[in-house]
């Protein structure tokens, strides 16, 4: 469609023939056109289904006041309860709990995500196939049985850490882990790392596949160090593969909700975003305030995708630009 | 050897889709002629409800059959699930096990079928007066009394002796047993993790001051009075601050739950703990499975629970079980039926002997095979004639999590501050200005 669109106007004075050409041309694209709708458009028209009209009954839910419990007081108050939800700390709060268990998440689970897949890349090529697998299975395991599984082992009842630790400083048998902020976040993007690690990494072993070898070789043959090689050629050259990685995981990461939900139940300040949608939705019932946090949480997740994709351009450009 | 192999998984699924078909048509069957198939949502227990719907059906005589669908495990999940069901105008709800604070609620949402007139007499006579209030919204009875439970005070009697404290025959406060327990090297275990425990024992700790954390808990919200801001309400606070200040809460107080508490009890600095008598049922077992000694048993002592003011009675604290009758059932009059036979005190009574969870009706407490298996039945019924509700209000959830979100951690209660911030956050959610 976009072709025919695009071509220029001089086309229209050349010969019949070229006339006949054309319009054969064009049928053939408009007919592989139908053909893309008829593919896609089933995909598109549940895409619109399942995703937009939730979407767009969120927003239009947040403009009321509206409880379940009680469906016939239900009334327009336009934009009252964003000014409700941005003018209480809680959302800030909670706002920056998310985006702290985010950035520690994010950037551990990026420099160990590397180091597992440069693993998998160099060292261990035989056995790769096997260690994919291996590496995928906390990855398979649902969110709430490893928030469980960990919550139970750093429980100070039915919880080994505490005994196996005992000769780390700071840790002793009576340790009350979810009895504090810190000790608590760090447990929660403990479980978060150790599931969404080998995501990121098998996302960067693709990257990594993608490296030129003969690249490698020259520099080797330039006298390059590892070291050299890894930060002028490895990385720059999959520099693709990380932003994907980062974008899909700090997506992931700022939508945490079962972790939270499980170990701490936002007790010790540790509730997240999705966890103050949840509480105003789900428990107060309050449709129309947790519609608003969703559409908060929503444009959050926007901003943040527009900053890396953008991001992501600036820096493919300048990339290309020095070469 | 091809064909054959790809066959035997393509009948497998055939038979599974089948017998998938048969399951989903046997159990529409109820509604096509025949007795109805009443639908009861119970709070998960040991298999007691299902017991009853079983011997329901049978003495129904073929009018109808009753099946049990479990709820998930906590009481605010359980409530989830029902609420959003129930909005939907869901008619498979025939009875529900319901929590009695989230009975105002679903009254006043329309969610349950009140109980007819003539037959209320039946089913609050002989009942404990806490059961029927609870059970009871704006006049009106819209469930019926299953089951009643209140906590009491547990204590290791040789600790109680250490400490020159004799529970059983005099009551005790609060300031006593965390004093004894500091002066023991033993433990006060109590339930504060961020839950629906913990605002158990607040409310308890508030009703024993003479007060209520909401005075008139059924007025409009613009007309509700708070007893929080009373010096009353900074006494309950101050039982919370003292008992961190002693440190005699355990290692994990901010996040201990009845089970945790239990487990701390049972462990070596067990001194005294307040919890619902499902301990004992619990303990019974271990005892058999040989997993605790019975000289553990032989030293626990019970008594009523401890007050928050020397010489003014405690107000235990009041859960249970109300059964109730969804609005959209199909089935109204059977579901009435149903819930009749699931209550008699005869139902109530081996309820209670087969799940450990006590009785609301007040006879069931002489009966001689109740006061041989709970030797703490009379401990149990005089608590419930003496138990509070928590507030009895349609946002009881709110209120709920408000005070555990003022309350929380234990560690941060300051009687002069926590009572009245949790005024503040109730009456601005309430008003729907803040976030919860």
């Amino acid at each position: 469609m976009s072709t025919l669109a695009k071509q220029p106007p001089h086309v229209e004075a050349e010969s019949a023939q070229a006339t006949r050409e054309r319009r054969r041309m064009s049928d053939r694209a408009r007919s592989e056109a139908r053909l893309g709708w008829l593919l896609a458009g089933p995909a598109f028209a549940v895409m619109l289904l399942v995703t937009a009209y939730p979407i767009l009954q969120a927003m239009y839910e947040s403009l009321f006041d509206y409880r379940l419990t009680t469906p016939d007081e239900r009334s327009f108050v336009g934009l009252r309860n964003y000014a409700v939800i941005l003018t209480d700390q809680v959302w800030w709060r909670d706002f920056g709990v998310t985006a702290l268990i985010t950035f520690i998440t994010v950037v551990v689970e990026l420099v160990l995500g590397f180091a597992l897949a440069m693993v998998m890349h160099r060292a261990l090529t035989r056995m790769r196939p096997l260690i994919r697998t291996a590496i995928l299975i906390p990855y398979a395991i649902i969110t709430v049985v490893s928030a469980f599984a960990w919550q139970f082992a750093f429980a100070i009842d039915s919880g080994f850490v505490n005994t196996w630790f005992e000769w780390l400083p700071g840790v002793a048998p009576d340790t009350d882990w979810f009895g504090g902020f810190w000790s608590s976040i760090a447990v929660i993007s403990l479980s978060e790392i150790w599931k969404t690690t080998p995501f990121i990494s098998l996302l960067l072993l693709a990257g990594l596949a993608q490296v030129p070898e003969d690249m490698q070789e020259a520099a080797k043959v330039d006298g390059a160090t590892a070291w050299q090689r890894l930060w002028k050629v490895t990385i720059p050259n999959m520099k693709a593969a990380i932003m994907v990685a980062l974008l899909f995981r700090t997506l992931d990461a700022f939508r945490i909700f079962d972790n939270v939900f499980i170990m701490t139940g936002g007790a010790q300040g540790t509730e997240t975003l999705s966890f103050l949608a949840y509480r105003q939705t789900i428990q107060r019932v309050e449709i129309g305030l947790g519609s608003a946090v969703s559409v908060l949480l929503f444009l959050s997740v926007i901003i943040i995708s527009v900053v890396f994709i953008k991001g992501f351009r600036v820096d493919l450009s300048a990339a290309r630009g020095e070469r | 050897m091809g064909p054959a192999r790809a066959s035997r998984p393509r009948r497998v699924a055939a038979s599974v889709a089948l017998a998938l078909a048969a399951a989903a048509l046997t159990a529409c069957g109820g509604d096509a002629g025949g007795p109805p198939t009443l639908t009861w949502y119970i709070n998960p227990d040991n298999g007691g409800q299902a017991e009853l719907a079983k011997k329901c059906t049978e003495e129904s005589g073929g009018a109808y059959s009753i099946e049990v669908s479990i709820l998930p495990n906590d009481a605010d999940a359980q409530r989830e699930q029902l609420v959003r069901r129930l909005a939907a105008n869901d008619d498979s709800i025939d009875l529900m096990s319901l929590d009695p604070p989230f009975v105002p609620e679903f009254a006043e949402a329309g969610f349950l079928l009140d109980v007819p007139d003539e037959r209320e007499a039946e089913f609050t006579e002989g009942i404990v007066q806490s059961a029927v209030q609870s059970a009871t919204w704006k006049d009106e009875l819209v469930g019926i009394p299953f089951w009643a439970n209140t906590q009491l005070l547990w204590y290791h009697k040789s600790v109680a002796e250490e400490a020159g404290l004799d529970p059983a025959s005099e009551p005790v406060t609060w300031s006593q047993i965390i004093e004894a327990a500091e002066q023991t090297g033993t433990t006060v275990a109590v339930q504060a993790n961020r839950y629906e425990g913990y605002t158990v024992w607040i409310n308890a700790l508030i009703e024993g001051a003479g007060t209520s954390v909401i005075e008139n808990p059924d007025a409009p919200v613009e007309e509700l009075q708070y007893g929080l801001g009373s010096d009353a309400a900074g006494e309950a606070a101050a039982v919370i601050r003292q008992l961190v200040d002693a440190g005699v809460g355990g290692p994990a107080l901010s996040t201990n739950g009845e089970e945790e508490a239990r487990a701390l009890f049972q462990g070596d600095s067990g001194g005294f703990m307040v919890n619902w008598p499902y301990v004992w049922q619990a303990w019974q077992g271990e005892v058999e499975g040989g997993t605790l000694d019975q000289s553990f048993l032989d030293d626990v002592g019970w008594t009523v629970y401890p007050r928050t003011v020397e010489g003014e009675e405690s107000a235990p604290p009041f859960g249970g079980i109300t059964l109730a009758m969804g609005a959209f059932t199909r089935y109204p009059e059977e579901a009435v039926e149903a819930a009749a036979c699931i209550t008699t005190p005869e139902s109530q009574k081996e309820y209670m002997l087969f799940s450990g969870n006590p009785a609301a009706a007040a006879e069931v407490y002489d009966d001689p095979e109740v006061i041989e298996a709970f030797p703490m039945a009379p401990e149990i019924r005089e608590s419930l004639e003496q138990a509070a509700p928590r507030p009895q209000t349609p946002y009881y959830g709110e209120v709920s999590a408000s005070l555990q979100r003022t309350y929380h951690p234990p560690s941060a209660v300051d009687p002069e501050s926590t009572p009245r911030r949790a005024q503040e956050l109730i009456d601005g959610v309430l008003n729907k200005e803040v976030l919860l």
